[in-house]
């Protein structure tokens, strides 16, 4: 990157004791507080622990449970009537190991928020087909990648790696230059597709 | 439409793709038929899935973003628009003055190219094979001023995070200049010739019908969400990149069939021409790259960045644990989630429209299957 600027100056000189492993910075992140948040924890009350506004984006975080009511309420009293994106995120050395993430955005707002929920493996979250057709793609991706079953989805199928792969990609214990290699010795009729 | 055909025969279930020349790539598609009548279709896809989140997890911040490219391949700068916005976003920087209108010229000359593309091979899809060979003579003068700017034509790797690598060569505003006066007389052109056959237009019209609330329900963006008559633009709704500088209107139709989407992306032709005209007209001198360090450590957090893509809004989630690389990216395709509407609009329709309703969507394999 020829045109990109030196970065200012030297750091400056070593403290004497050495320093304990520094944890990385945080993206700064303020409570969210609006008439919507107010509308919601009358509704939600304990059930929403988290309301955060983080790089000027918001998004709160739920009880696994709670998730569906939630979706439902923003799009019929809230107008939040798009699903934008359902996906989640393994984290697995926490108890609650992954974090499901639904994106919303109101038309009629101009508004895009995210609903966060978080449960251990096992638990399979309901499905959101019911409020919005759109989520039926999004969850069998979720479920393709991540093994989350979706209780109640019409067609809990996977979506992009083939029907009888073993194994979810996007979980963190999965490496990247693993595959199933039964299913590539029997379907591809080669010992490794690396 | 009888419910009952005289024969008393079962639903015949017919195999389309994955090598199949209109479903625009490895698309699979299977129908169940009654006679000539869709009665379901059921889409297999990941044929060309290559792990393209996966591969974000193992690379650095910098490192992923030739590799965004590869998600929509012909429309690559916008990829790498939206995954450069995304990370500035965690980062806190925004890309300078200069960068920002350099980055617009070429994602609306990529919106073009992407468009034009989709004309040639909409209308080959329903039977007029010349229209192909034109738009494809105005698509490489895309590809040259791609090529000359960054030295690649398709997946070019144009942006980088904090602004731009290169430079605009000489002469660059000129060429966008002449582009821009040349391509609105052909457009008219082909649209003569296009809308005003009778036979391409009934092809078209109440082909593939998909109204406002469908779209909202099947979270449709882009142009097929316009031609519903939804006036919502993500450049216009929640401007990225100095978008909110540059005049130009939102084309939408009415019933929201494969006629008005064709309207609707003819015309964003015009309009993306009316910005590359402005942005050139207004191209701010200055740097083309933000302080962003060598090394990009984002603080931790989380960002969902979406832009305007020309196949609807192209989001990325980036979850940032403090290291060198990316927790987790998310792509969100327009593609792939546009492509689930096309069970409500192909059952009823003749398997002779199907082809035209796969092609109305606009889907890019790269971009579903990822």
């Amino acid at each position: 990157m020829a045109d990109q600027p030196k970065p200012e100056g030297k750091a400056p000189t070593a403290p004497t004791a050495p320093a304990a492993p520094k944890a990385p910075p945080q993206a700064p992140s303020t409570p969210w507080e609006s008439e919507l948040t107010r509308m919601l924890q009358e509704r939600f009350g304990e059930q929403i622990s988290e309301f955060t506004t983080q790089l000027g984006q918001q998004f709160l975080v739920a009880k696994p449970e709670a998730a569906i009511p939630i979706l439902e309420y923003l799009k019929l009293e809230a107008s939040f009537d798009y699903l934008v994106d359902v996906t989640a995120v393994d984290y697995p050395k926490r108890t609650e190991r992954f974090d499901l993430v639904y994106v919303v955005y109101s038309f009629a707002r101009n508004q895009r928020i995210r609903v966060k929920i978080r449960f251990p493996e096992g638990y399979r979250p309901a499905t959101a087909t019911g409020v919005h057709l759109t989520a039926d793609w999004l969850e069998r991706e979720v479920f393709d990648m991540f093994g989350i079953e979706f209780a109640g989805h019409p067609n809990m199928r996977r979506i992009l790696m083939p029907e009888g792969w073993q194994g979810y990609p996007l979980r963190k214990d999965y490496s990247i230059i693993q595959q199933d290699e039964a299913w590539v010795r029997e379907n591809l009729g080669i010992e490794s597709a690396q | 439409m009888a419910d009952s055909t005289f024969l008393d025969s079962t639903e015949l279930v017919l195999n389309m793709g994955p090598q199949h020349p209109s479903t625009h790539g490895v698309l699979r598609v299977i129908l169940k038929l009654d006679g000539e009548r869709v009665r379901g279709t059921e889409c297999v896809i990941g044929y060309l899935h290559r792990g393209l989140e996966k591969i974000g997890e193992n690379r650095t911040y910098a490192m992923y973003v030739p590799y965004v490219d590869r998600a929509d391949y012909v429309a690559a700068v916008s990829n790498g628009l939206g995954y450069c916005l995304a990370v500035e976003k965690l980062l806190s920087v925004e890309a300078p003055p200069r960068a920002q209108a350099v980055r617009v010229i070429l994602t609306e000359l990529t919106r073009i190219s992407s468009h034009l593309l989709w004309l040639g091979t909409h209308c080959l899809d329903i039977g007029a094979t010349t229209p192909l060979f034109y738009t494809f003579r105005e698509r490489e003068f895309i590809m040259n001023i791609l090529e000359k700017y960054c030295g690649a034509r398709l997946t070019t790797h144009a942006f980088r995070i904090g602004g731009l690598q290169y430079e605009t060569y000489e002469g660059f505003e000129d060429e966008c200049r002449k582009f821009c006066d040349w391509l609105p007389p052909k457009l008219a052109e082909y649209d003569l010739l296009l809308a005003g056959n009778r036979i391409l237009v009934a092809r078209m019209r109440e082909v593939g019908v998909l109204n406002e609330d469908d779209c909202k329900a099947y979270g449709v963006t882009g142009p097929m969400l316009r031609a519903s008559g939804v006036k919502w633009d993500l450049r216009k709704a929640q401007p990225y990149s100095g978008y909110e500088q540059y005049d130009f209107e939102i084309p939408t139709g009415e019933l929201g069939d494969t006629y008005d989407r064709y309207r609707v992306r003819m015309e964003e032709m015009h309009q993306s021409a009316r910005i590359i005209r402005q942005a050139v007209d207004r191209l701010p001198e200055g740097p083309i790259m933000a302080k962003v360090p060598k090394v990009i450590k984002p603080p931790v957090g989380e960002a969902y960045v979406s832009v305007e893509a020309p196949k609807g809004e192209l989001g990325y989630y980036v979850v940032s644990d403090g290291s060198t690389q990316p927790y987790r990216v998310r792509i969100r395709p327009p593609s792939f989630v546009n492509l689930q509407a096309l069970d409500r609009m192909a059952r009823g329709a003749l398997i002779a429209d199907l082809v035209a309703i796969i092609g109305t969507i606009d889907i890019v394999l790269g971009e579903v299957d990822r």
